[in-house]
This record gives structure tokens, C-alpha cells and sequence, in this order.
């Protein structure tokens, strides 16, 4: 900085950084970061003195108000935003945790100093009622400051900047200047290669693979995508220098990026004349080199010299580091940070093989953006809650691996022979060292879950808590469970004569929501079932990294096995795998696995311990009771005129039963083999690379009608039927529909837009409505629900909470297909299935 | 629900038959209905002579009101269900209505005819349906000591509802006291809360011939709703003067609770012994349940810090209240604590102790999870000791309580032999770096082995596998 003048002074701050203020009181150390910060950014001594105590001078409450500054500085550091201390700063106790601070949260300190005359501060101060201090306290400022500038580089401060007039201080431009390792503006796409270690005929292979060609000395390639190299190309390996020199060619030119890798750091503490022990491969690089001119080590070394620890890339969307870079760390700078992306996380142990005992940080890694990083040679890249390792061992015989993003497909060539023998076996992989197994902080507390086809869903505590019991106790492995079906609304009571629903409601809805055309499916009376098929046990484990040797699952609604004997469940998911095979859907989908949601009949296979305890008992008692009133009634009738009115409602009441023990004694049917089970599914919901969400629903009821073709012992077929909202006769006709099915002793319809996804005056629309028969609503709201003076209560139901549930559930059960098939960690898909689970412990009306 | 009343009657006898009507204070001639609060009990007469003459209650609940009432009371059981069979059994209802409907008669009383009330009369009652938990033997062991004539059949095949008839030669208000009790007992529910109003209820309907009643316990326990205090406080009133009977039920008592609690206290001495001889500090609970083993450790001063942990957030209340957490001084809540928590999910909080015990929680888990509790406790938590006792599958053929075949517990995912146990515990101990012995609890069968299991890991070398 020059002196003073009045020409621009330039200030430039890193821009995640700890900004300390440093200068005597009436300095104008507010004022200057009012002009150049947000006010968020500035966290200042007096306002925290006056948060803890009521008055901004109040001395006695310093050490209070510094212990809250100091943890509001680290909160907002933690979360990786810029902040200012707005304090005196003049002394080097005060400066000392600041330092740490920024240190602990690998952002860099900042000093900007106020050296300003005395007299001016003083003055400032007079001017000032709240700061009634004497001439002495700015002096003592001063003296302390003025010993303290010297030294601030020493104490830590990356940036020091001294303003040493007022006019300097006006004349202030300030910039903020980007981190060298952020490159979120560069969104690729990229072809992110694993450790070379020298083996450039595999690179070369790998690089003609991915479509780079290489035109005047440098791969490029056609389409301007980029290479990005993890690190580590020299070492063991047969021609690291021409690994480098490729790596170079494309750095320069803009083909490629890099970041080094451990071995590369070693290599170049050796070119620059640093003592390091000559192992792990590094004797084979220094010979490779010997034949190369004395420039080329030079331009290595400087190019190794230019290399940043870690990119931050695509909008913070991809974080790349040669052994990886856990959340807390991504986007920072410091030694740790270095230290981190070079060699990973180590436990500070040495285990057999003299090697040390690496910390396996991804298994916790809970962060949005995706990690791609190498180091750790692995028999085969496998993603672990959004990260990958793809260092697969070519110089130890395995394989070169590059990663397209955003592809997330992996390219790989087979390392020509074994250069290099390894000192111990490559690490397991990801199932068999439990790396995705799921912490209780992705499922515990308050939780707000992001969904793309609705807003936020928020989970309030409790609900939680009761899910967890479930998810844990009762629920099948979280790995199966990609999936849990919402809640469904019915239509609102109906004004029809008789009828507490009625389709007229539910076209009624879709019609003010603005949905043209909905389809009405048959609503079969059994129990809901969540079934992933899979090819085979194979497919399965691949897939979906279960352990268990099966090849699918069949769920209840909550996610409990559907089945209490395995042997049955088994034979049923041959037998669906059978059939979408014959289907063709395996090639036609091109996937080795589908989930489908289905209705399992009969009701009776899940419902029998409540239809023996329960709905039989009800029917029993009804019958037994009522018949013997009526009798008695009868006899007292004959004698006793009063006793008429009583006899007409109790033959009423008997009625009401016996259409109540008809009404679920036709959704009962004993299981003797495996061909009694039906399978009725409606919705195929996902299966490899697709949420088929874009289909509409008689796509749906299509697709899945052709399997009951193939395999009409399990599956059956689901009536539907479509209408024109706009159309009165087709209306018309679908309500005859639906009334010649529930005559018939059907449960009633789904009515559901045809689309699976509407937006309407409200927002999402209900993805179905129910419309159940009168005699099936027996088993819901009681027998006698539909005696008309109890009918007329039941009509003042409301159905706003659970249509909003089953929105909310709705939302999260498609989030949570999604993600799986976009491949996002467990813990991503396991919270939103966990979500359906706890708002499923929401009260609500359980008849609705 | 119907119960008819009919006095049968020769033509020879001294009196109408219709008098049942003064007996009873309602008119033969009309149908008369009262309001119940959740719906209305109807009298007639189906049969009205002199010769013959029969009067039916008939009881008309409201469904829905019951549900609402039951919903409103915060219950979650059977009555709190929108289909139930509450409106059309004989349960504790018909004991409300007997009093509303029939007070004087079951007072003893009649305005018109006292000598009547006084003296026993031959009555025939039917009651249709009645559940009878305990089935058709249960029933006549009840109504068979007063002196009734039984006579019942079930009203469906298989079905727990009978139709009852009793003959007795029988005072009114004696049949009417004894429906008025034993109904509720037979249906074993009650629709209202059950307090200590409700032991007078009991004695004053109860009186002189419950006393005397070969099942007076039964009677007492299922009335009062199996609330300890209040049967002991019924018997004692009951049976004041006579001694005897008071202390058989006490030690009846006793002894169904003596028989499974020393095992349990066998394998909390046992993993206590194997706590404190490791010279543990901090010791966590893992499937702490109701915090037994809890209260049986925080009697040891060496344990300085001792939590629990429980995927029920229920069972942890009744911990708490067990435990009195509530109530321990602020330095003794330090020491004692409980979590919730899943044994399948990693937990940090789950870090830093020595010790954690897994007292009969593994069986509890589907076997699939097991590789990831295994992580959870043994790869994350990584405490130097873990304890797991799992019961021992081939003891079960000593106990004569369970058949062959079936799990101890109703929730039991598995049961494994020694041979299972040891396998897994092995297997596990190589994965994380532990060694592994094992220990029997119970009495050690030279065939079958003892009744459970106990595994005890100990970590290598410390600061071995994270």
C-alpha cells in the first residue's frame, strides 16, 4: 500500500474469510464495515455487549459478550460465510482465539488495521454521548496497536492490510478475490480419471476410450469436454514422465485440470532438492526421469508446484481431492485442508502391513456435493453416500478408471500386466465393510425434506421418534425399501340420497383442480403391497446392495415383510420375475429390476388375525343379539302395539349387520397354495434409470395388464376406465360403471388424474382419489354407518388433513424413487421413506 | 343385547305371573325406553299372562357414540375401534342399565309386592350374546356355586359369545346382583376407567355370596381390572376376619412372579459380575427396555456413568418412572440417563463407553439387520467389553411351559443353539477386532445346556479397529 493518498487503496480479502477489525476505539471501524459488508456480516463487540447485558458499554459484561461473539463467528464460519469482527482487536490476547477460530474452521484470518492519529479518534469519541472514556483509553489502543502490527503476519493473519489516515480509510476498494480451489464456474463436463502411477499405456487406452483424440501433442476432445486427473501420476509405475507429460500437454492447453496426489507432492520435494526416502515407487520415477532433459523436471516441478489441493467444480455440485475431502473441509483453505485431500483421514495407527490405518470418512460423509477422489486402491468403484473412489489399482494389475460426470457412468481399461505387487490386499468392498450403513442423525430430530415435485415437507420430532421404532423393529431392510405408498384421500361426503361417496365428488374435484381427463380404476379389497422384483439374487445385490441372497421384497404399506413365511414370498417374487419376463419387460425397460405397487388379495391373507378378532366377532354378536331382539319384539308386537316401531328398527338394524357379514365375508377366501394368492398391481413405479412418473396411468394399466396375460395364476388385471371431465355422458356413464361394481359387492374406484403429475389452482393436485361402495363402507364406518340419522353425522367429516398428508406423503414417496434411481446415497432415499413412516403416525380419522 | 327375565309359573301358584311387573316397577302393557347417555335401554313384555310372562331388556347403543365417548377418554383398545362389538354384546353396559332401569329390584324392593322381593322365587334369566373369556367352563364355575342351573350354547360355531340360560330358585334382586357383577367378569372389559369407587361397587353388589364364591379371586382380579391394590384392598375388605385367604392370594401371587424373575436375576448378576471384574466405568445399556438391568447396576458406586438406550419411547417412560429420573439429584443425573435410539443406526452418543450390554435385545432383531447392529455396536460404538446374552434355544425342551417348537417370546425373530450363537459371536469378533468367550446362565444342562446364553467380547489391544 503506498502512503497516503488519495487514490484508491486496494483491499483484497479472500472470500470466505475471518475479517478482524483492528484499531482503537473511535477509529471508524464500524463505519468502514458498514460501506463494505452486509450487516449479517459484521458481528460486533458492542452489540454483543449489549445483547448479554442491555448496554452496548457495559465493561462487566466482556467476557460474555466476547464468549458469544466468538461462538456467532464460528456459526457462521462452520456454514462457510464470510464474517467480520467489528472489535478493537488491539491486543494480542484478544487477536489469539480469532486466529484459532478461523483455523479450527480452515477459513483464512484477515487483518485490516486502523492506525490512526490519536487526537482523531479521541475527538470522535468526545463526539459520541455513549463513550464518555477518557483521552487515555484510545492512547492505550494505540500503544497496544502499534506494538501489535509487526507481528500480525507471525500470529497467523494471511492478509494484513493498514489503512493509516482517514483519507486512506475513505479511499478503501475492497474485493473479494475467489479461493484458488473454487471453480464452481467450470460445470464441465468432465471425465475424471483415477491414479495413473506411470501407466501411460493405459491412460493412452483410457483417453481413446472416453474420445479424446489427440491433435498437435494434446488429447482433446471433440466435444470440449475435460479431463481431470485425482492425482498420483507418477510412482511404481512403467513411464511416469510420459504420464506427466500428457497431463501437462492438456493442463496447458485447457483439456484438462489436475490436482496432485501424494506421491506427486514427494516427487517434487525431491526436485527441489528435499530430502525424502526413496520407497513406495518413487526409485523407478527418479530413473524414468534421468533420461529426460533438465527443463522438463523443472516444468514438473512447477507444474506439481501450481496444483491445488482440491477443486470445488459445477456450482459446488462436485468436490474432487486426490484422497477425498470430507464436507467441513470442502471449499476451505489451510494445512489440514491440504493435508486432508493429499493423504485422507488416518487414525493414527499402523496396522500388519506397516501401512497406515486409514479413517473411512466417506461412510459418514453426509454432504450435497458428490466426491470423486482415489488413493485407496479398490477392487471395483463403488458409489458410498455420494462418493466415489476410483483409483482401481492399474499399476497393481487392476484396472484405469474414469468417471463422466455428469454421466456417473465409469470407463475403464485393464491394466496391461501387474507392475507393481502390492503390499496388502486391495480394501473390501462397500457391502462387506458396512459402509452404508445409516446413522441415527439422518433420521432423528426435526426433519425438512427437500422434494422436487412439491414444497419442503417438514416432520415434526415425535412423529419421528414413533417411526424409528418401526422403521427399526418391524421394518425390512432399509435397503429394500425404496418406496412406501401415501395415504389416499376419499372424495368429500357426498349430497347423494344414500351415499356417504359418491364419484360425482371426486369428478367434481378433478374438474376444479383443472384435470381434463382422469382414469377410474377398480379398487380390489385386499391388502397394499410394495414388490421389488428382481431378475435375480445377483441383480439384486448389485442393485441394491442387500445381503440377504434374495431377489426382491414384498412390503406391507408400512414396510413390514408381507409375508410371515418366507418360503411363500419367495415363491410369489418367482413367480411375478417369471412373468415380467415373459412380458419382455426387462429388455423392454432395459432394467433387471421394477418396483411395483399392488393390491394382494385376499384381504384375509394379512387381515386375518382382524378379521378373526375383530370384523368377524362384530357380525357375529350382531347377528346372535339382533336375532333374538327381533324375535322378542315380534312375540311383544303381537300383544303390545307400542312395541311396533321398536320391531321395525331392530328388523332395520339386523339388516344393516347381515349386509355388514356379506359385505366382508366376500373379501375372505382361504389360502391353501400358492394359487390362491392375486396379485393385483397399478402402478409400475420405477425401474433402472427411470421414475415412470411420465407415463401416464393407462400407460400403467397397460403395461401391467400384459403380465396378467403371461401369468394369470398370480396376476390380475385392473378394470379402468377413462372420462372427459368436460363430457356429462361420460361421466354419467362412469358413475353407472362404478355403481354396477359396488352392487356387485366391489370395494368401490381410484379415481386418478390421467397424468401422474398436476399443478393446479392449489398446487399439486391429489394424485387419486377413493370412491367406496355403500355395503363396503360396512366394514369402515360400522355396520349401521348408513341408518340415515347417523349417516347425516358422518357427513360432516372432513377430509382437508388427510388429503394434505397424503400430498405430503405422496411427494415423499416419489422423491424417495427418484433418488434411487438417480443412485443417491441410502440415507438420502432412506429419509423420505422414513418420512411416509412418520407422518403416517400423524392423527388422523383412520376411516377416511 | 337382550336378557330376558321370565318367572315361571304353575297354575296352582299363589300369585300371577304379570307381577313381574311390580317386581321389576315397569308396566307390562307398554314398551318403555330410558336414555343411557350413549343410547337407551328398551323394557317389554314378550309374554304377558297370568300363567306366563316374560320381560326383556334390550339394550340400543349407539355405535358411534361409543367410539366417540371411547376416543374422547383417550383409550386405544377394542372400544376405541370404529367396528367393535360393543353395541351388541352383554358387557359392563348392561350393569350400568340394570342400575338405571331396575334400581328398586335390584335394592330388593317393591312397593307393591315386598314379600315378594324378600323371598326366592324359581326364575329363568337368558342373557344373548355373552362373551365369555374363558369359555363355557369359566361360566358354570361362576354361576353353577350360587346355585344356578346352566344352560349355554354359542351362538356361532367357534364363536367366544353364548347364549345363557340360568334357572335358580333365586330373590330378584340376588340374580340381578349376580348379572350385575359377574357379566362384566365373563366379558373381562370394562368401558370406564377402573378406580377405588369401584371395590364399594363390587362389595355392596357383591355382599355375602361373593364372599362365599370358590372364585372370589378371579371374580375380584378380573372385576377390578387386575389392579394389585385393588384386589388385595377387595379381598381384605371381603374376607375381613378370616386371615387365610387374604395371604394364599399374596403368595399366589408371588409365586407367578417368583418363577420367571430368577432367571432374569441370574443374568443380571451374571452380567454385572462380568462388568465389574472387567473394572468398567461407563457402562451403556443397549435395548435397556424397562431399565431393569439399569437398577440392578446403579446400585454399583464403580459405574460412574450409566445410560440406556431403547427404540420405545414407551417402555423408556415407564424406565423413567422406574428409575425415578425425575426426582435424582442434579449429580446423579450426570450418572443415569436414557436415550432413544435404534441398535441399525450408527449413533455417536453411542461412543466412549466401556461397556455396553445387549441383555436378551438380539433376538428381538431380524436376522438380515444383524450385520448392521454388529457395525452399530461393535464397529462404531466400539466399547473395550460387550456382553450379549441371547437365550439358548435347545434348553427349551426343559421347560415345560413352552411347546416344542415355539419361540420364548412371542417377538423372538430367532433362537439359537450354543453352536448358532458361537458361530455369529466368532464371526463378528474377527470383523471388529474383539475376543470372544463364553459363559452359561441358569442351571448348565449336561445335554441341552443353560437356559441363556452369554457371549463376552473384549476388544484385542485398545485402540484397535474404528
Amino acid at each position: 500500500m503506498s502512503d497516503e493518498s488519495t487514490e484508491r487503496v486496494a483491499v483484497r480479502i479472500p472470500q470466505l474469510a475471518l475479517v478482524v477489525l483492528v484499531g482503537p476505539s473511535g477509529a471508524g471501524k464500524s463505519t468502514f464495515a458498514r460501506r463494505h459488508f452486509a450487516p449479517t456480516e459484521v458481528i460486533s463487540s458492542d452489540v454483543c455487549r449489549g445483547l448479554v447485558s442491555d448496554d452496548t458499554n457495559d465493561q462487566s459484561a466482556t467476557k460474555d459478550a466476547f464468549d458469544l461473539l466468538h461462538y456467532l463467528a464460528g456459526k457462521r464460519l462452520a456454514r462457510g460465510r464470510l464474517t467480520v469482527v467489528d472489535a478493537t482487536n488491539v491486543q494480542k490476547e484478544a487477536r489469539r482465539p480469532l486466529v484459532a477460530l478461523a483455523k479450527a474452521h480452515h477459513v483464512l484470518p484477515v487483518a485490516v488495521v486502523f492506525d490512526l492519529p490519536v487526537k482523531l479518534c479521541h475527538a470522535r469519541n468526545q463526539s459520541r454521548p455513549d463513550r464518555s472514556f477518557g483521552p487515555h483509553v484510545v492512547r492505550q489502543h494505540a500503544a497496544q496497536l502499534r506494538k501489535s502490527i509487526r507481528g500480525l503476519r507471525r500470529e497467523g493473519f494471511r492478509h494484513v492490510s493498514v489503512l493509516r489516515s482517514p483519507e486512506q480509510v475513505e479511499a478503501v476498494s475492497l474485493t473479494r478475490q475467489r479461493l484458488w480451489n473454487d471453480k464452481r464456474d467450470l460445470h464441465g463436463p468432465f471425465d475424471i480419471i483415477g491414479d495413473v502411477h506411470g501407466c501411460r499405456e493405459e491412460l493412452d487406452a483410457l483417453l481413446a476410450a472416453l474420445g479424446y483424440v489427440k491433435v498437435d501433442g494434446v488429447h482433446r476432445h471433440p466435444e470440449g469436454r475435460q479431463a481431470l486427473f485425482l492425482g498420483d501420476l507418477v510412482d511404481r509405475g512403467p513411464d511416469s514422465p510420459g504420464v506427466l507429460a500428457r497431463a501437462m500437454a492438456m493442463v496447458r492447453a485447457g483439456t484438462a485440470l489436475c490436482v496432485p496426489g501424494n506421491h506427486d507432492v514427494k516427487l517434487l520435494k525431491k526436485l527441489r532438492g528435499k530430502n525424502v526416502r526413496i520407497k513406495h515407487g518413487l526409485a523407478e520415477t527418479l530413473a524414468q526421469l534421468e533420461a529426460q532433459p533438465e527443463a522438463f523436471k523443472a516444468e514438473a516441478a512447477e507444474f506439481i508446484d501450481g496444483l491445488v489441493s482440491h477443486l470445488v467444480l459445477d456450482e459446488g455440485k462436485l468436490v474432487v481431492a486426490h484422497a477425498g475431502l470430507k464436507e467441513s473441509l470442502q471449499g476451505r483453505a489451510s494445512g489440514a485442508v491440504r493435508q486432508f485431500a493429499l493423504y485422507g483421514e488416518t487414525t493414527g495407527e499402523i496396522d500388519a502391513f506397516g501401512l497406515p490405518v486409514r479413517h473411512d470418512w466417506a461412510r459418514s460423509y453426509r454432504g450435497r456435493a458428490m466426491v470423486v477422489y482415489g488413493h485407496t486402491p479398490v477392487p471395483q468403484a463403488e458409489w458410498v453416500n455420494g462418493t466415489i473412489c476410483i483409483d482401481t489399482g492399474c499399476v497393481f494389475g487392476g484396472k484405469l478408471t474414469a468417471l463422466r460426470y455428469p454421466e456417473r457412468e465409469l470407463v475403464s481399461v485393464p491394466a496391461a500386466t501387474m507392475y507393481y505387487a502390492p503390499v496388502k490386499p486391495l480394501a473390501p468392498a462397500v457391502v462387506a465393510r458396512g459402509a452404508d450403513v445409516l446413522d441415527l442423525e439422518d433420521v432423528s430430530g426435526k426433519r425438512v425434506v427437500q422434494t422436487r415435485i412439491d414444497r419442503t415437507v417438514t416432520l415434526r420430532e415425535e412423529n419421528v421418534a414413533a417411526a424409528l421404532e418401526v422403521m427399526s423393529r418391524f421394518a425390512v431392510d432399509p435397503r429394500w425399501l425404496i418406496y412406501l405408498p401415501p395415504t389416499m384421500a376419499p372424495s368429500e361426503a357426498s349430497e347423494v340420497d344414500g351415499y356417504l361417496e359418491h364419484p360425482r365428488e371426486a369428478f367434481a374435484y378433478f374438474r376444479a383442480e383443472g384435470v381434463p381427463e382422469v382414469v377410474c380404476e377398480e379398487k380390489h379389497m385386499g391388502s397394499r403391497a410394495v414388490l421389488i422384483v428382481c431378475r435375480d439374487a445377483k441383480a439384486a445385490a448389485a442393485r441394491f446392495r442387500v445381503r440377504d441372497g434374495r431377489r426382491g421384497v414384498i412390503v406391507t404399506r408400512t414396510g413390514r415383510p408381507f409375508f410371515a413365511d418366507r418360503a411363500v414370498e419367495d415363491a410369489l417374487l418367482a413367480r411375478a420375475a417369471d412373468a415380467i419376463g415373459k412380458a419382455g419387460l426387462w429388455t423392454s425397460l432395459a432394467t433387471d429390476w421394477v418396483c411395483l405397487d399392488a393390491e394382494l388379495m385376499p384381504w384375509s391373507a394379512k387381515a386375518r388375525e382382524l378379521i378373526r378378532t375383530q370384523y368377524a366377532p362384530v357380525g357375529i354378536a350382531g347377528t346372535a343379539g339382533l336375532g333374538d331382539a327381533v324375535a322378542s319384539l315380534r312375540a311383544a308386537a303381537a300383544r303390545d302395539p307400542s312395541a311396533a316401531r321398536l320391531l321395525a328398527r331392530y328388523e332395520a338394524r339386523l339388516d344393516h349387520v347381515s349386509r355388514y357379514v356379506r359385505a366382508y365375508e366376500a373379501y375372505c377366501w382361504e389360502v391353501r397354495g400358492l394359487d390362491d394368492y392375486v396379485l393385483a398391481p397399478f402402478h409400475l413405479l420405477a425401474s433402472e434409470g427411470a421414475v415412470h412418473t411420465d407415463r401416464d396411468h393407462v400407460w400403467h394399466m397397460e403395461t401391467l395388464g400384459s403380465l396378467a396375460e403371461h401369468e394369470p395364476r398370480l396376476f390380475r388385471a385392473t378394470a379402468h376406465l377413462r372420462v372427459d371431465l368436460s363430457d356429462p355422458s361420460a361421466e354419467a356413464a362412469a358413475v353407472a360403471w362404478w355403481q354396477a361394481r359396488v352392487d356387485a359387492g366391489g370395494e368401490g374406484m381410484v379415481v386418478k388424474p390421467r397424468a401422474w403429475l398436476n399443478q393446479g389452482p392449489r398446487g399439486l393436485v391429489q394424485p387419486a382419489l377413493k370412491c367406496r361402495g355403500p355395503e363396503y363402507l360396512r366394514i369402515i364406518y360400522g355396520p349401521e354407518y348408513a341408518e340415515p340419522m347417523r349417516l347425516a353425522q358422518l357427513r360432516k367429516r372432513r377430509v382437508q388433513t388427510k388429503r394434505k398428508l397424503a400430498r405430503r406423503e405422496f411427494a415423499l414417496g416419489m422423491e424417495a424413487l427418484h433418488r434411487f434411481v438417480e443412485g443417491a446415497p441410502l440415507y438420502r432415499v432412506h429419509e423420505c421413506v422414513f418420512g411416509v413412516l412418520a407422518l403416517e403416525s400423524e392423527p388422523v380419522d383412520p376411516r377416511l | 343385547m337382550l336378557l330376558t327375565l321370565t318367572p315361571p309359573r304353575d297354575a296352582a301358584a299363589s300369585s300371577p305371573a304379570t307381577d313381574l311387573g311390580y317386581l321389576l316397577a315397569k308396566n307390562p302393557a307398554r314398551v318403555q325406553s330410558f336414555d343411557l347417555g350413549v343410547g337407551e335401554a328398551h323394557v317389554y313384555y314378550p309374554e304377558a299372562t297370568p300363567v306366563r310372562c316374560t320381560a326383556a331388556l334390550l339394550l340400543d347403543l349407539d355405535p358411534l357414540a361409543l367410539v366417540k365417548r371411547a376416543r374422547r377418554q383417550g383409550r386405544h383398545d377394542l372400544l376405541a375401534r370404529y367396528v367393535n362389538d360393543r353395541p351388541y354384546v352383554a358387557s359392563s353396559f348392561l350393569s350400568v342399565a340394570l342400575t338405571r332401569v331396575f334400581r328398586s329390584a335390584l335394592a330388593g324392593q317393591s312397593r307393591e309386592r315386598p314379600e315378594l322381593a324378600a323371598a326366592p322365587q324359581p326364575f329363568e334369566a337368558t342373557v344373548t350374546p355373552l362373551p365369555c373369556r374363558g369359555g363355557e367352563a369359566f361360566l358354570r364355575r361362576l354361576f353353577e356355586p350360587l346355585g344356578y342351573v346352566v344352560d349355554a350354547e354359542r351362538v356361532a360355531p367357534a364363536a367366544p359369545y353364548f347364549r345363557v340360560t340360568l334357572r335358580a330358585e333365586v330373590r330378584l334382586a340376588d340374580l340381578l346382583a349376580h348379572l350385575y357383577v359377574l357379566v362384566p367378569v365373563l366379558d373381562d372389559e370394562k368401558h370406564y376407567w377402573v378406580g377405588s369407587d369401584e371395590v364399594d361397587k363390587l362389595l355392596a353388589k357383591g355382599g355375602a355370596w361373593l364372599e362365599a364364591h370358590p372364585l372370589r379371586e378371579e371374580i375380584a382380579r378380573r372385576y377390578l381390572k387386575r389392579q394389585g391394590r385393588l384386589v388385595r384392598e377387595a379381598l381384605a375388605r371381603l374376607t375381613a376376619g378370616d386371615d387365610s385367604a387374604d395371604d394364599t392370594a399374596g403368595d399366589a401371587e408371588e409365586e407367578t412372579l417368583e418363577k420367571p424373575l430368577s432367571l432374569n436375576q441370574q443374568r443380571y448378576g451374571a452380567v454385572l459380575a462380568v462388568l465389574k471384574s472387567a473394572g468398567v466405568s461407563r457402562v451403556v445399556d443397549l435395548g435397556c427396555g424397562e431399565g431393569k438391568l439399569l437398577r440392578v447396576l446403579r446400585g454399583e458406586p464403580t459405574f460412574t456413568r450409566l445410560v440406556g438406550v431403547d427404540v420405545s419411547p414407551r417402555a423408556l417412560e415407564v424406565a423413567a418412572r422406574r428409575l425415578r429420573l425425575d426426582d435424582l439429584p442434579s449429580s446423579q443425573r450426570e450418572r443415569l440417563a436414557l436415550m432413544h435410539g435404534a441398535l441399525t443406526y450408527v449413533d455417536a452418543r453411542l461412543a466412549g463407553f466401556d461397556a455396553a450390554c445387549l441383555v436378551e435385545v438380539i433376538e428381538h432383531v431380524d436376522p438380515p439387520r444383524l450385520p448392521d447392529l454388529a457395525h452399530v455396536v461393535f464397529g462404531a460404538a466400539a466399547p473395550r467389553l460387550v456382553v450379549v446374552t441371547p437365550p439358548n434355544v435347545e434348553h427349551t425342551v426343559r421347560d415345560e411351559r413352552h411347546a416344542a417348537g415355539a419361540h420364548r417370546h412371542r417377538d423372538h425373530r430367532f433362537e439359537w443353539t450354543r453352536a448358532e450363537l458361537r458361530a455369529w459371536a466368532e464371526d463378528v469378533a474377527t470383523r471388529y477386532g474383539y475376543g470372544v468367550r463364553f459363559a452359561p446362565i441358569g442351571p448348565d444342562d449336561p445335554e441341552v445346556g443353560p437356559p441363556t446364553q452369554m457371549a463376552i467380547f473384549e476388544r484385542a489391544a485398545d485402540g484397535g479397529a474404528s
